[in-house]
């Protein structure tokens, strides 16, 4: 134990990097601190009911563009099965900007960062992801991201309605109650990876007495298999 | 549950073989003591325990111990829980401050633990390399770290037993989120029995030397659920990057600069999924052994997941 330099570069309470597609995030508008110091993290609310102020998204890396006027300001477009995160990088991310200028898409990248929103001249609110680090990663990662995503997200959808859920009980407020089009996005988002391709195929119909047709109640089957486009 | 309510539960708990006792009498006493007569919690708490001590007509070294849980210092998850140890005493350092009698690294097999004991609690000094039955001791965390508190109502048995001590092994599994600074191609100090990290060519302990080479990083695993912060030592650092010290040492030559291979590292192995084993040491698990996760994830199990809900 004689390494006893100090930790100064380890901020104790590190915030977890929460999974979530993009068909969730982009639904995401509310943010808020859980303290009034002006150094308090500030957390987006993600519609299945988590705070999130750092995320994990790992995509396709499909097209960059320097959009900035005085200075560098890079945005990158990475595609998950559900829709598309963007990430912006600029001076203050120097690393970050300086992978995506010299990325060559179409390549998978994994990006660690921080949800930022930004309301528009139309009082929309978009929300976009400022890396703190993007790296080139194989398909293996990729396919691995989308599992764990799609089994982050069926966690919180089912923890949804525990009591004492303040997260839920928060995106309750602020994006409503019905869960059904994250179940589909997560059902999506699987269906896309190639292991799943048999399991895929019977989808559509879901006739056959496969796994949807469990105990559960026959309204919510239905529901989850909705095929109609989402609003 | 409150406070007190706990401190009630614990109370009834200890007596329960002895007397007839519910936690609400308990709590109801405590109360008494603490909110109407503003008696700190700790002397409430120690009154109210002599009044059932009187009660059974028995002495406090009976009911030491009663009720707790023989526990394994590497499966201490919980702050404030009595518990029995046996432990062989591993390291005593210097205390820091007068209140401190005793403090050190006690052992067993499943890993070491921080131990502190104070001068109040007027216990029997304790011997390095000596095997103990410790009763009734409290667990205490501090940033994620959990040591144990002997306090006044904790007995020492010396045993005659040698006990081998683990190394607190401990597995994890997540993305790696961050390649922290400390990573890298570093300098140690080259002093006898120093190896500490120099910062900018100098050591916290014996100032401007000229420090020896290694490799390290220093990452944190990231499963979405919570972090950990994991150690490479040069040889897995090696073997998680592929780029050998010789070889980390000619990058930062050519560039002129150190930091050139952490960014190559950072470049290799952020955003990857690892599974890393390893002792605990603080709050860094060092990674002895580690795998990459590059096989397909079960996506039909969560498929299936997915339809049921």
């Amino acid at each position: 134990m004689s390494e006893s330099e100090p930790t100064t570069d380890g901020d104790v309470s590190r915030e977890v990097a929460q999974r979530v597609f993009a068909g969730e995030f982009n639904d995401a508008s509310y943010t808020f601190k859980e303290s009034d110091d002006d150094r308090a993290p500030v957390y987006l609310l993600l519609p299945t009911g988590e705070h999130a102020n750092r995320v994990f998204i790992v995509g396709t890396l499909t097209e960059t563009e320097d959009v900035g006027e005085d200075n560098e300001y890079w945005r990158g477009r990475i595609v998950d099965p559900t829709g598309t995160f963007f990430v912006y990088a600029g001076q203050y991310q120097p690393d970050a900007a300086s992978t995506l200028r010299e990325a060559e898409p179409p390549a998978y990248v994994a990006v660690v960062g921080k949800p930022r929103t930004y309301e528009t001249d139309d009082g929309d609110i978009n929300v976009s992801v400022r890396p703190e680090s993007i790296t080139e990663v194989d398909a293996a990662t990729r396919d691995r991201w989308v599992v764990e995503t799609a089994d982050r997200t069926l966690d919180r959808i089912a923890a949804f309605d525990d009591a004492g859920n303040e997260y839920a009980r928060m995106a309750g407020e602020q994006y409503g109650d019905d869960l059904s089009r994250y179940t589909q996005t997560v059902v999506d988002g699987l269906e896309t990876l190639e292991s799943t391709d048999e399991l895929a195929v019977q989808s559509p119909t879901n006739a056959d007495g496969g796994a949807a047709d469990s105990d559960d109640t026959a309204g919510d089957a239905v529901d989850a298999a909705d095929p109609s486009p989402q609003p | 549950m409150t406070e007190l309510r706990t401190h009630a539960a614990e109370i009834a708990e200890q007596f329960s073989d002895h007397v007839d006792v519910t936690e609400d009498e308990v709590e109801t006493k405590l109360q008494q003591l603490v909110e109407e007569y503003q008696v700190p919690v700790d002397e409430a708490k120690r009154s109210v325990r002599n009044s059932y001590l009187e009660e059974a007509g028995i002495d406090r070294d009976d009911i030491s111990g009663d009720g707790n849980e023989r526990a394994l210092v590497n499966d201490i998850d919980e702050d404030e829980q009595w518990v029995d140890l046996r432990v062989k005493l591993v390291d005593l350092w210097d205390p820091r401050s007068d209140s401190i009698s005793q403090v050190g690294l006690l052992g067993d097999e499943s890993g070491t633990i921080k131990f502190v004991a104070f001068e109040t609690s007027e216990l029997e000094q304790l011997d390095e390399g000596q095997c103990y039955e410790l009763s009734n001791v409290v667990t205490d965390e501090y940033q994620g770290t959990y040591s144990v508190k002997l306090n006044r109502t904790t007995t020492i048995t010396a045993i005659d037993e040698e006990i081998e001590v683990g190394d607190n092994s401990e597995t994890v599994e997540g993305a790696l989120v961050d390649v922290q600074s400390g990573s890298g191609l570093i300098k140690r100090c080259p002093k006898e029995g120093c190896t500490r990290v120099l910062q900018n060519g100098r050591c916290a302990e014996h100032g401007e030397v000229d420090g020896e080479f290694d490799l390290r990083i220093k990452a944190v695993l990231d499963d979405g659920h919570e972090v950990q912060d994991v150690i490479f030592n040069r040889e897995a650092t090696e073997s998680l990057t592929g780029i050998e010290l010789a070889e980390a040492k000619q990058l930062a030559k050519d560039a002129l600069d150190t930091s050139v291979v952490a960014d190559e590292m950072r470049a290799d192995i952020l955003g990857r999924y690892y599974t890393v084993t390893g002792p605990t040491l603080g709050r860094y698990v060092l990674a002895n052994e580690f795998e990459q996760h590059d096989g397909p994830a079960d996506a039909e199990s969560v498929l299936i997941k997915a339809r049921s809900i």
